[in-house]
């Protein structure tokens, strides 16, 4: 095969060229069912991400025409301490909601796979619920249960002596209370995700294990664990791709969109996303914005890229 | 298969117990705590929407039904344009799924079954595309459905996802492992069309992933919400979720009455959700572990 590959001559190339041709043309209604998805990325997908790129060169206000100002909205951005603390908060969410969401998550889901436990289904459906609901309806429902005089959440804490909280009102809850509504609303969809692939897992491979006298805390660190791990990265790089964007729960619950204060008390709950939105769309400062949504970027594959190389590296292999 | 299930009783350990009788006690706890808090909002949710504002503020908030659904409903009405916000948000969302299920089988149709020069580079882009967030086109594409007419209309809403990488992904995965190559040759033989095949032959047999896609998309679209915010301006035009974010604003207002908007977003789509839990948890697991 190999010696036939090098001395294959110029003709050998234009005949498999045509072969390629006639197999495409014989194919047309494979390219012809596959293209919506490609003219429809370029126009939606590509062209606005190239087009935001040379917007984040610009000073623009949407409506007159764009001035060319080099590197100045990057330069601009590296000092504005309001999109540092906004990055600060969409960090410090997380760390405060994601982490602990997938840790939970993923201590649900060693339970409910566990062969002993009945009621797989109902347990699964139940942690799942949240998840299909509305961030604006559900972010309603919490805003009344944080209410600081008589919220429900206070008068569940005073039964146990605990003074009222100003959940939403006061700079040093209102960025654990979005995380306890994140953590209720996405501890589901990872638990489900995470309980998908313990269950891929091939049942002989612990079977085999017992045979040669594993014990449970050995089949867990050399079988579970390693066989998860893909599962695991795919799952952490989603949520980090989805937490650095979060928009929904923390605009809703930081005073609503029509907010002259975005971010709430001291701009405590106001994430990227959301002051991405204010500076394009309420400032009208489109070329600033896209420059936030490209070093956000940046910082989104940073932290994955990270992580990857963190986790990549097996610690029992 | 048999040796796994022989060796259950026998091994007592099965294929990893967790604990003994009374650890899998404070398991069962810890599931069922866990579960009662995640359902304890939607119980307040219904319990709050047939109260008034001052039943509502006081010490011990209430726990059991009250009587005032029919005023607070009445006052929802006055508020927003509830009903003509909540048939936009079912309009949006069924023509979308209808002509994301189309295209996105046909895609997945067209990666499964043909081999066509270009084939896996194609497919390997369009995986890469779900790594890419969101918002990174975002004031862009707004420009460019300004520049299309597109603002303030449900345009931007139903066709840009149409045919989307998730869907493609899925319906590949189930027409490979489901259709057999001779059913289409089968018809190819008898000089079928390759619309004919698509429709006649394919179809039928890929109607549970299709409606699994069906549920993912509807539920998606519903809840949209940063989008349909940025497009729709006229309130005869918004979406339910859009027309929601409104209440919170108003001054004053029944929470009650709040609550209850919530239900009326949040109930239809629970009650799809609870009749199809497993098509619905098998299209969101279906990515994520094949994919990997």
């Amino acid at each position: 095969m190999a010696t036939q590959t090098v001395s294959m001559d110029a003709r050998a190339r234009a005949q498999d060229r045509r072969v390629m041709w006639r197999e495409a043309r014989r194919n047309g209604w494979a390219y012809l069912f596959i293209s919506p998805f490609y003219l429809l990325y370029a126009v939606f997908g590509i062209f606005p991400v190239l087009y935001g790129l040379w917007l984040s060169f610009h000073k623009w206000d949407g409506i007159s025409p764009m001035q060319w100002n080099g590197a100045q909205n990057y330069l601009k951005l590296l000092t504005d301490d309001i999109w540092w603390y906004t990055i600060y908060n969409t960090i410090w969410l997380f760390f405060g909601a994601t982490v602990p969401q997938l840790c939970l998550a993923l201590l649900l889901a060693f339970i409910i796979n566990s062969s002993y436990i009945r009621g797989k289904d109902f347990f699964r459906a139940a942690y799942f619920m949240p998840i299909v609901c509305s961030a604006v309806a559900v972010s309603l429902i919490f805003g009344s249960m944080f209410g600081e005089r008589y919220g429900m959440l206070n008068f569940a804490l005073s039964a146990v002596g605990i003074p009222p909280i100003d959940w939403l009102g006061s700079a040093a809850w209102l960025k654990p209370s979005i995380a306890m509504v994140t953590v209720w609303q996405w501890t589901g969809y990872s638990m489900i995700i995470f309980l998908a692939g313990l269950q891929a897992i091939n049942l002989e491979l612990y079977e085999a294990a017992r045979v040669d006298g594993a014990r449970t805390r050995d089949v867990f660190w050399h079988i579970t664990m390693p066989l998860l791990r893909p599962v695991i990265l795919f799952q952490v790089i989603l949520s980090i791709i989805g937490a650095m964007q979060t928009f929904d729960l923390p605009v809703m619950l930081a005073g609503g969109t029509q907010s002259s204060a975005p971010g709430g008390t001291d701009r405590a709950g106001l994430v990227a996303a959301v002051l991405l939105y204010w500076t394009a769309f309420k400032y009208t400062e489109f070329g600033y914005a896209a420059a936030m949504s490209f070093v956000l970027f940046f910082l989104i594959i940073t932290f994955s890229y990270t992580y990857n190389r963190f986790q990549g590296r097996s610690p029992t292999e | 298969m048999a040796t796994t299930v022989q060796s259950r009783p026998r091994s007592g350990g099965g294929r990893d117990r967790l604990a003994g009788p009374f650890g899998m006690a404070v398991l069962y706890a810890v599931l069922a705590g866990g579960a009662l808090l995640t359902a304890f909002p939607f119980y307040y949710m219904l319990v709050t929407s047939t109260h008034r504002t001052s039943e509502i503020l006081r010490i011990p908030p209430p726990m059991w039904f009250g009587a005032a659904l029919q005023q607070n409903y009445l006052e929802l009405l006055d508020a927003l344009p509830f009903w003509a916000s909540f048939w936009n948000s079912v309009a949006i969302a069924a023509v979308h799924t209808v002509l994301v299920l189309l295209f996105c089988s046909l895609g997945g149709y067209g990666f499964a079954k043909f081999r066509f020069p270009g084939r896996d580079a194609l497919f390997a882009f369009l995986l890469a595309t779900l790594m890419v967030p969101g918002f990174l086109g975002l004031i862009p594409v707004f420009i460019v459905f300004r520049q299309l007419g597109w603002i303030d209309t449900w345009l931007p809403l139903i066709i840009p996802g149409i045919a989307n990488a998730f869907g493609i992904f899925w319906m590949r995965q189930y027409i490979e492992s489901s259709v057999p190559a001779e059913l289409m040759d089968a018809a190819r033989i008898d000089g079928a069309h390759e619309v004919r095949i698509y429709w006649n032959v394919i179809v039928p047999v890929i109607v549970p992933a299709l409606a699994a896609l069906a549920i993912l998309t509807f539920i998606g679209k519903w809840n949209d919400f940063l989008l349909p915010l940025l497009i729709l301006k006229e309130e005869e035009k918004y979406t339910l979720p859009v027309a929601l974010s409104t209440l919170r604003s108003l001054r004053g207002s029944e929470i009650g009455v709040q609550i209850l908007g919530a239900t009326g977003a949040i109930m239809p789509i629970l009650v799809v959700f609870i009749s199809a839990s497993r098509q619905f948890i098998s299209g969101i697991t279906a990515g994520a572990v094949k994919g990997v």
